[in-house]
C-alpha cells in the first residue's frame, strides 16, 4: 500500500479508495509526550485543509488538518482512549482516522516515504 | 499538522509560540536576538537535552521526556539548570530600610541565612518581579527570574541611593536538586547539608569551591538550591547526575511541577497588572508592613488586604481530558467573562488536566463551577483549592 507524507507531517496510507491518516514518528517525537487527542465521527466530510482532529502535548496543542478531501470512515477511539499510542505507534496503531477518497489526484505532488525522511534530516 | 498554542515552560519567550521543535513561527523577536548560552549549555546536550529559547538564553526543555522527569523528581531527585536566573549580592549602608522601600518584605527583623520570599512592586501596586531574598552578613543576596533580571537591575539602580552596590554574579551558576531524595544524594556530595531546614541557607565547600545552599526550590518538594562558581558547575553536576537517584530534569517539568504545587509563575501568573493581595501572595508583608506602610503600592495593597481585592488567583480543575492553556477565559453561568487562565495544563502526577488564573473575587470560592473558553470550545471548570499536589517541605521541627 503506498504512503504519502505532508509537509505537516501527517501521513497517508492508501488502499483502494480508503485512506488512514496519522502524524509521523518526527511529529510525535517534536511534540513529545501526549495527553490528549480528539478524532473526527464517521460520517463527517472534511476538505482538504480542513481542521479535522486535536493532538495535544503536555507543552503544546496542534491541530491535524485533512490532507486529502473525504467522507471519515472511521476516528480511531483507541488513541482517545490512551494518547499515548500515539508517541509508542505513531504510524500504526496511533493513526487518526479513516476517509474515503474523494479525488485520488489530490494525493499526487505529497511525498513519499523516501523523500519525506530526507526533507525532515534538512529541518 | 500545524501547532498553534504553546505553553511557555517558564516565560514569555515560549509563551509567544516558539516552538520546542526550532518552528521559527510566533518567535521571530526571539530568533533575532543573540542567544546566551548556560555554563551547562555543552553538559545538558552530552545528555540528549532538546535546547530551546528560553529567557534570553538557549535551554534544555527535556531530555527524556516530559511526564518521566516529572515523575522522577516527585518520586527521587531531579538536577535543575536555573543559572538563568539572575542571582545580586547587594550592599551599601542602611541597606534593609533601602530594600524596604521597593518591596513589602520585613528586612529589618530579617534573620541570617533566611531566604524570605518577596517582590519588586510599581507605585500602583503592580508586580514587577518576585524573588528570594537573603540575608547574609552585612549584604542581601537576590535570586530574580532570568526574563525580568536586567530590568530589575536597572529598576533598584535607579531607584535605590547611590551608597547602595548591586553586583550581579554573573559567574555564579544555579542548580537546583529537587525531589523527596535529593537531601540523601546532596549529602553524599556536600556533607552537613541535610542540617538546613526549609528556607535556611549556609555556605559550604565543596572541592574548594565555595558554595552557598539554601533549603528551597520551586516544585513542592523538599529540595536545594545551589549557586557555585560557573567553571565548577559542570563537574558538580557530574557528581550529582552519577548518583542513581538523581536525573537531569528540564524546563517543560519544572513548569509542570510548579503549577501542580499552585506557585505562581511571573509573566504568567503575575505582571504589573496583578498585586500580591490578588496573587494570594499576603503571607509575604507582614504585620508591621502592613502598619507602617512604605512599599511602593501601599496605599492601594493596604486598601485591598482591608477590602478584599477584586480579582483573586485560584486553581481550577478541569473536567475532561484536554488541557486549558493560558489565555482561555472564564465564564460565568451566564457567559459573562469573569476572568482568564494565566497557567494551565496536563498533570503528571495527577493524570488531568489543571489550571491556574484569576476570577472575580465574589467567584472565588472553592467549589464553584464556571466554563472556560479556549479556541471557540468550552469546558466545565470547578474553583479549586492548591496546591493540586500536597506540598512536601522539609520544616524545622517536622520529621
Amino acid at each position: 500500500m503506498p504512503v504519502y507524507f505532508t509537509k505537516e507531517h501527517e501521513w497517508i496510507r492508501v488502499d483502494g479508495d480508503t485512506a488512514t491518516i496519522g502524524i509521523s514518528s518526527h511529529a510525535q517525537e517534536q511534540l513529545g509526550d501526549i495527553v490528549f487527542a480528539e478524532v473526527p465521527e464517521a460520517g463527517r466530510k472534511l476538505s482538504k485543509g480542513e481542521e479535522a482532529a486535536v493532538v495535544e502535548s503536555v507543552k503544546a496543542a496542534s491541530d491535524v488538518y485533512a490532507p486529502v478531501s473525504g467522507e471519515v470512515i472511521e476516528g480511531n477511539q483507541a488513541i482517545g482512549d490512551d494518547p499515548s499510542l500515539v508517541n509508542s505507534d505513531p504510524e500504526g496503531e496511533g493513526w487518526f482516522f479513516k476517509l474515503k477518497l474523494d479525488d485520488p489526484a489530490e494525493l499526487n505532488g505529497l511525498m513519499d516515504e523516501t523523500g519525506y525522511r530526507d526533507w525532515v534530516k534538512t529541518l | 499538522m500545524s501547532r498553534e498554542v504553546h505553553n511557555g515552560p517558564t516565560d514569555d519567550t515560549q509563551a509567544r509560540g516558539t516552538a520546542f521543535s526550532g518552528d521559527p513561527q510566533g518567535g521571530d523577536d526571539v530568533a533575532a536576538k543573540q542567544l546566551e548560552r548556560l555554563p551547562l549549555d555543552s553538559w545538558h546536550r552530552a545528555r540528549g537535552a532538546r535546547m530551546v529559547p528560553f529567557a534570553g538564553y538557549e535551554m534544555p526543555v527535556q531530555y527524556e521526556g516530559i511526564i518521566a522527569e516529572h515523575l522522577w523528581t516527585r518520586e527521587n531527585a531531579g538536577l535543575f539548570d536555573v543559572s538563568h536566573m539572575g542571582q545580586l549580592l547587594i550592599h551599601g549602608h542602611a541597606l534593609d530600610t533601602a530594600l524596604e522601600s521597593l518591596m513589602p518584605a520585613d528586612f529589618q527583623s530579617a534573620a541570617d541565612m533566611k531566604p524570605k520570599y518577596s517582590l519588586l512592586l510599581e507605585e500602583n501596586g503592580g508586580i514587577i518581579d518576585d524573588l528570594m531574598a537573603t540575608r547574609r552578613g552585612n549584604q542581601f543576596y537576590l535570586v530574580v527570574n532570568g526574563a525580568t533580571k536586567h530590568g530589575d537591575i536597572a529598576f533598584m539602580e535607579n531607584r535605590l541611593p547611590r551608597e547602595i552596590v548591586i553586583d550581579h554574579m554573573k559567574e555564579q551558576a544555579l542548580l537546583a536538586l529537587q525531589g523527596p531524595r535529593a537531601a540523601e544524594v546532596l549529602e553524599t556530595i556536600v556533607p552537613g547539608i541535610s542540617k538546613l531546614a526549609f528556607m535556611e541557607a549556609a555556605p559550604f565547600s565543596w572541592e574548594n569551591h565555595n558554595l552557598w545552599i539554601s533549603r528551597s526550590g520551586y516544585t513542592g518538594e523538599d529540595g536545594f538550591e545551589v549557586s557555585i562558581p560557573a567553571r565548577a558547575a559542570a563537574s558538580f553536576a557530574d557528581a550529582v547526575a552519577e548518583h542513581e537517584l538523581a536525573r537531569p530534569i528540564g524546563l517543560g517539568a519544572r513548569d509542570s511541577l510548579r503549577l501542580e504545587a499552585g506557585l505562581p509563575l511571573y509573566g504568567h501568573d503575575l505582571d504589573t497588572s496583578t498585586t500580591p493581595v490578588m496573587a494570594g501572595l499576603t503571607f509575604a508583608i507582614n504585620k508591621r508592613r502592613r502598619a507602617e506602610g512604605g512599599f511602593p503600592g501601599a496605599f492601594r495593597i493596604l486598601a485591598e488586604l482591608e477590602n478584599g481585592p477584586v480579582e483573586k488567583r485560584v486553581g481550577f480543575d478541569v473536567v475532561g481530558r484536554q488541557p486549558v492553556r493560558e489565555g482561555a477565559l472564564v465564564l460565568d453561568g451566564e457567559g459573562n467573562e469573569v476572568g482568564k487562565i494565566t497557567s494551565g495544563g496536563f498533570s503528571p502526577s495527577l493524570q488531568r488536566p489543571i489550571a491556574m488564573g484569576y476570577i472575580a473575587a465574589h467567584l472565588a470560592e472553592q467549589g464553584t463551577m464556571v466554563k472556560l473558553e479556549q479556541r471557540g470550545k468550552l469546558f466545565d471548570a470547578r474553583v479549586a483549592p492548591m496546591p493540586f499536589v500536597p506540598h512536601r517541605y522539609h520544616r524545622k521541627g517536622a520529621a
